[in-house]
């Protein structure tokens, strides 16, 4: 599959990307390169394979504590117990690059 | 005494017996950095402050008599993809370079808890993706061995720190090779436990499904010592594994006669530098010669793990790395006009290179008409690569390879080529993949003096096997 510079566009701004030109260059030419190496996976047969999202799906599962529940060894103790304390507000505003003490402050968000 | 390389238990012994102080520890640290970091750039920040607290409260203990906690004293550094509570905290990049977490990561916390002193937070490839270290928006690391070479990536300042004898131990993240690819080419321990093992939370996350966390030392017995803290369920981490923790260093001690190690051909194919291929064979011939039943294995869909692994972490990390918007923590682009302009700017000032790259082709992978052929694929590979392991498996105990082609290149060498780049983790992509366990260990020099590194690939939570080959392989 061979990617287009408008296919480089597309997905920059999906990914909230503002490319300069010669990076828009240089980004279409190693995204082949590295999508040639990728498709050769075509040349596997998976057609009555199962996907595999992520390995905790098989395996540390304690099957006696399990209660036939996917990921009820995650149960939340803080929601069991009492609620665990969140975050202060002045702490999760501490790294914030502008904020009136309330808020994070942003430029305007609807463009008229 | 040179008190910069000891192994974990020494140093708690000699302050237990008041041979020395942690405080004496945590400077000897110090003053190797302070004389020769400048050389290896291994940190990125110190964090003296919070050192010197550690060792004052164990100093204290100790002139009371009374009993220290194990990792007493120990100097330890943190890769920079841990968030640690009022310290800098950077992941290799400048999009967060003034980010100040309010929250330890629980492996940080973990270790501290035991006595461990935090030395400092130590260089990485920008959001651990790399196998170089060339990727620090800040400044590449160098080897100890030999400092026009790399130290390998993306854990290469945690890898080198422990090599470099500024430090005890380190905290490393482990991706797609990256704890034990850097111990390779330094020349030290790197253990990724398997998934689920260790927790992830605080973690700052690349591809959630492949990230591991796991320590470097000096020596395989510290390495156990370091997974008996670091193990077990936690409940701020949904993926953390609810798996008993076994005495990691009782399992040590047992002899490994009648193992079964596993040697698969395609592990020993093209690619495979001589130098390192003759030192992994005398590896195993070693460890036939101490008992171990030698069995050759297929695992026949490892040509297939490296473009599985470039889609799903890629994928995965486009995913993760959205949230660096400049909203509510890290850089913000300066005078954007409107919100949409804020996100772009800051996200193309603030990323590295290789950072856009993998986004690039996350994005497009997850892309509508692209999901099917690229990542839902993926996933189907990841499965079928599971399953040579479990068939393996059922044959052996362990499995023994080269953790990388070759020993550590030159700085410059890979970095236009991120395909050959990629091509250095083809050993190691495999357990992240599986989930699985591996351990990277010393295993000679080349004949320029740089390390080998042997990797032994275990069952899933069967950390204890692979520690305990590792343990008579360094012993012998």
């Amino acid at each position: 599959m061979k990617v287009s510079a408008k296919d480089v566009n597309y997905v920059a701004e999906l990914a909230n990307l503002e490319l300069t030109a010669e990076e828009r260059v240089r980004m279409e030419r190693d995204l082949n390169s590295i999508l040639d190496y990728i498709d050769r996976l075509s040349e596997l047969d998976t057609e009555d394979v199962a996907p595999m999202a992520q390995v905790s799906d098989r395996y540390g599962v304690d099957a006696a504590t399990q209660r036939g529940e996917r990921f009820a060894y995650a149960s939340r103790e803080d929601i069991q117990n009492e609620l665990r304390k969140s975050l202060p507000q002045d702490e999760a505003l501490a790294n914030a690059p502008e904020s009136d003490g309330t808020y994070f402050e942003v430029p305007k968000v609807i463009e008229r | 005494m040179d008190l910069t390389s000891l192994s974990i238990e020494s140093a708690r012994a000699g302050i237990a017996t008041r041979e020395f102080t942690a405080m004496q520890l945590a400077e000897a640290s110090y003053a190797a950095i302070k004389k020769d970091d400048s050389q290896i750039g291994a940190f990125l920040t110190l964090s003296r402050e919070r050192a010197l607290e550690t060792a004052d409260r164990i100093d204290r203990l100790a002139a009371e008599g009374k009993s220290l906690p194990t990792l007493a004293g120990v100097p330890i550094a943190i890769k920079d993809v841990f968030s640690t509570r009022g310290l800098r905290t950077t992941a290799g990049s400048k999009v967060l370079d003034n980010y100040i977490p309010p929250y330890d990561a629980t492996a940080v916390s973990r270790l501290e808890a035991a006595g461990a002193m935090m030395i400092g937070k130590t260089n990485c490839d920008e959001f651990a993706m790399g196998s170089s270290n060339e990727n620090s928006a800040f400044h590449p690391v160098r080897n100890p061995h030999d400092p026009s070479r790399v130290p390998g990536g993306s854990s290469g300042g945690s890898a080198a720190a422990v090599a470099a004898n500024f430090t005890i131990a380190a905290l490393g993240s482990d991706t797609g090779g990256s704890i034990r690819q850097p111990a390779s080419f330094c020349g030290v321990v790197g253990l990724m436990p398997t998934y689920g093992r260790v927790s992830r939370y605080g973690l700052i996350a690349f591809a959630s499904s492949l990230d591991h966390v796991g320590p470097l030392t000096k020596t395989v017995k510290d390495a156990a010592i370091l997974l008996q803290f670091l193990a077990g369920r936690d409940p701020m981490d949904a993926t953390s594994a609810d798996v008993s923790v076994p005495d990691y260093v009782a399992e040590l001690e047992k002899p490994v006669r009648g193992l079964r190690i596993g040697v698969a051909k395609e592990y020993f194919g093209e690619g495979l530098e001589p130098e390192v291929r003759k030192a992994v064979e005398a590896a195993i011939d070693k460890l036939a010669i101490m008992g171990c039943e030698v069995v050759p294995i297929s695992l026949p869909h490892t040509e297939y793990a490296i473009p599985t692994y470039y889609i799903v972490a890629t994928a995965e990390a486009s995913s993760n790395l959205a949230r660096y918007d400049g909203v509510r923590y890290g850089r913000r682009a300066r005078h954007a006009r409107t919100l949409s302009e804020m996100y772009r700017r800051t996200r193309d000032e603030g990323f590295g290179a290789e950072v856009k790259r993998r986004i690039m082709l996350g994005t497009y992978a997850l892309s509508s008409g692209y999901y099917d052929a690229y990542y839902a694929k993926a996933q189907k590979v990841r499965t079928l690569l599971t399953r040579d392991f479990e068939d393996a498996f059922n044959k052996v105990d362990a499995i023994v390879t080269p953790t990388s082609p070759s020993a550590a290149f030159r700085l410059g060498e890979k970095a236009n080529d991120p395909l050959a780049m990629y091509l250095a983790d083809i050993y190691t992509v495999t357990a992240d993949l599986a989930g699985i366990p591996g351990i990277s260990l010393p295993c000679g020099r080349t004949t320029e003096n740089l390390p080998i590194g042997l990797q032994i690939l275990g069952r899933h939570f069967d950390e204890a096997t692979i520690l305990r080959l590792a343990h008579a392989y360094e012993q012998a």
